[in-house]
């Protein structure tokens, strides 16, 4: 901080510097929500959601591990990861729009005219 | 100072994931997606990724996020009806994701690089300029791929989004 | 002095002044549009109107605030407050003049400089979209969903040039930061041009500066693009079902808003707080002979008083006085490296202002699909093509 604080704080008991561990573990807790609504949710649009959230997840694993390596590929990584879920989310939107036009629904237990 | 931003954030984004998934509504759980992508553009500011963290308010936040808003509206998409859970997803599914995360975090703090501490400030490498810079000149070839990637998704979903006549 | 108390000061002193300001250019708005259209506006609370800001908050916080039955309460109030907050969120990386030392403090007329200043304004202006569709969507009414939709269509899809025509003059400058951009401005041409981005040495960012105009018209929700919120298309748009302090922050938002817009505008084209001529050739004193100006006209219209305002044979001197004295302000040469900076810069951003005003009386509104045909097929690629032009032509002159 640039200077001193006005009223002094209490010491609380963290550390100085944040270790990189503890986004790596934020990191991982993002992606296994997004596993788990991924698979626990019945809406097609929730189910896509928690795709990006797994992306999201993904993202900040390389931003912190650019910080550790001191370079600028991991933010080069997670801005084309932006963009391809952007690509991602245009088209799998669009196709939700067909499936919901043909099917009326927007529950996945329902498009299941493929299985056997 | 650092530790309590990060702890701020961190929260601030666990319980916007947590509501994502336990949400029934989907607008609910877009906005809580929003939430999550703010809190993780702090997170990037934190470790020094100011261009990152502005790219992913401008594009995931402000874009991404607005197209699933639309196409919710558009579809009148309504929360989701409560159905009876096979007792199956409780007892195997739920305890499965927490040993895949707790699994995960073990091996995270393992193997993590110690004496590594994140301070905010130290890496100035994530500016407009060294990425440009790296993006013009190292990863040229997939930065050119991935405007002919945009184009064949903007592609697909003209063509798949149109009405059928 | 510590730099989290005068942070505090300035902030403390730029919220007022800024919600203030948009207080006022509600009246400032209403007395334009009012003399364009021949008739003399807001005229009875206080002299000349000047209470009319502070008649019309008390009646908007005095008005029965209803909550809607079938809405989603949570996202009904969560809108205009994102709405407000993100309005004011932007001004904290506007630099208001250059560095200055009062009191053995040395500090920027500014709260803070971001060395990402420009892609932060675009973040904000990004979720300022959620603030209309969420507003819209949680009215639970057909007017409020369709302008509602309207708008945020209309808003993403104007985002575009206007980030185009922003890049522009950031390649001249070759920094994102504001202050580094109105500092690459100073200086002057042939020692009489001044170096702004518009009369820039590559090339002229004349249709930058229009482009971003027209995206800012349209971002602004203004004439000619405010059909989302037009009283006689949608009701009022997605603000239709909103009452009393509710409706306040969308009001107030909108209008910060556009301060935000102007004030960007003039730091990327117009030079910031750089005067028109040099000081050698007396630009210090434009100011004060413009407000002496200002204090004659009233003080000539005072005497001419009319029976039906005989109010003005008080009010009109008073605001002769008043302007004398700011005149006089502006020759004290201890407050001079702060007034005169801030005043050309305030002079702009009004000027602006007024543009914005002055095309809401005069131009009809843009039908929804004219406007959306307008922004993809022509203003999108005349962006592009300033952008190609633009880098050419700095390609070619750096070495």
């Amino acid at each position: 901080m640039p200077s001193e604080f006005p009223i002094p704080l209490p010491a609380l008991p963290l550390p100085d510097a944040v270790p990189l561990s503890w986004y790596l573990i934020l990191s991982a807790i993002l992606f296994s929500l997004g596993v788990a609504g991924f698979l626990f949710r019945r809406n097609i649009i929730t189910v896509f959601m928690s795709i990006e959230l797994m992306l999201n997840a993904v993202n900040l694993s390389f931003v912190a591990f650019a910080y550790q390596l001191k370079s600028v590929d991991g933010h080069i990584f997670s801005f084309f990861v932006m963009v391809i879920a952007a690509a991602e989310a245009a088209v799998g939107l669009a196709i939700i729009l067909t499936v919901f036009r043909n099917k009326q629904t927007l529950e996945i237990d329902e498009v299941s005219s493929l299985r056997l | 100072m650092d530790a309590m931003l990060f702890l701020t954030f961190a929260a601030i984004a666990v319980a916007c994931a947590i509501n994502l998934v336990l949400q029934t509504h989907p607008i609910a759980s877009a906005l809580s997606l929003v939430g999550v992508m703010g809190s993780l553009a702090v997170l990037y500011l934190l470790l020094g990724g100011e261009f990152i963290a502005a790219v992913q308010l401008i594009v995931y936040a402000g874009a991404i996020m607005v197209l699933f808003l639309f196409v919710i509206m558009l579809l009148n998409a309504a929360a989701e009806k409560k159905v009876k859970k096979p007792a199956l997803k409780g007892v195997v599914a739920v305890p499965l994701v927490l040993t895949f995360l707790v699994l995960v975090a073990y091996l995270i703090q393992a193997q993590a690089p110690r004496g590594t501490g994140v301070k905010f400030g130290e890496f100035t490498g994530g500016g407009a300029l060294d990425i440009g810079r790296s993006l013009f000149s190292t990863y040229i070839l997939p930065f050119e791929v991935t405007s002919i990637v945009i184009l064949i998704a903007i592609l697909g979903a003209v063509v798949l989004a149109r009405k059928e006549i | 002095m510590n730099f989290y108390i005068l942070s505090l000061l300035k902030a403390g002193l730029l919220a007022f002044v800024l919600l203030t300001f948009c207080a006022y250019l509600v009246w400032i708005e209403r007395k334009v549009l009012a003399h364009i259209q021949l008739r003399p506006g807001p005229y009875r609370v206080g002299p000349h109107g000047l209470l009319q800001p502070l008649s019309d908050l008390i009646k908007l916080i005095t008005k029965e605030g209803l909550i809607p039955g079938n809405v989603s309460t949570v996202m009904y109030l969560f809108a205009p407050f994102l709405a407000v907050a993100l309005a004011l969120i932007s001004i904290v990386t506007i630099p208001f003049g250059p560095e200055f030392e009062i009191f053995g403090v040395r500090t920027w007329l500014g709260l803070t400089d971001l060395n990402i200043g420009v892609l932060f304004i675009l973040a904000m202006s990004s979720l300022g979209v959620y603030a209309t569709a969420i507003g819209g969507w949680a009215s639970n009414s057909k007017y409020a969903l369709l302008g509602g939709l309207r708008s945020s269509a209309q808003m993403i899809s104007y985002e575009l040039p206007m980030a185009l025509a922003l890049v522009a003059p950031i390649l001249i400058a070759n920094t994102l930061s504001f202050r580094e951009l109105a500092e690459a401005q100073s200086g002057f041409h042939f020692g009489l041009l001044p170096k702004w981005h518009i009369f820039a040495a590559p090339f002229p960012q004349v249709f930058s500066f229009i482009i971003f105009l027209i995206a800012a018209f349209a971002e602004t929700n203004r004439v000619p693009f405010d059909l989302p919120e037009a009283e006689t298309e949608l009701v009022a748009g997605f603000h239709t079902e909103y009452t009393s302090t509710m409706f306040a922050a969308f009001f107030t938002a909108e209008y910060a808003n556009i301060v935000t817009i102007c004030c960007v505008t003039t730091l990327l084209f117009l030079g910031g707080w750089h005067p028109l001529f040099p000081s050698e050739y007396g630009s210090d004193f434009i100011p004060v002979i413009l407000l002496l100006g200002v204090a004659g006209m009233f003080f000539f219209h005072a005497g001419q008083a009319v029976k039906t305002r005989l109010w003005d044979r008080f009010s009109f001197p008073v605001g002769g006085v008043v302007t004398l004295g700011l005149a006089g302000l502006f020759l004290i040469p201890m407050l001079k490296p702060i007034l005169v900076p801030f005043f050309w810069f305030a002079a702009k951003t009004l000027l602006l202002i007024f543009v914005f005003i002055w095309v809401r009386g005069t131009l009809p509104r843009f039908r929804y699909d004219q406007l959306m045909r307008f922004a993809w097929t022509f203003l999108f690629p005349v962006a592009v093509v300033n952008l190609l032009v633009t880098a050419l032509a700095v390609a070619l002159t750096t070495k």
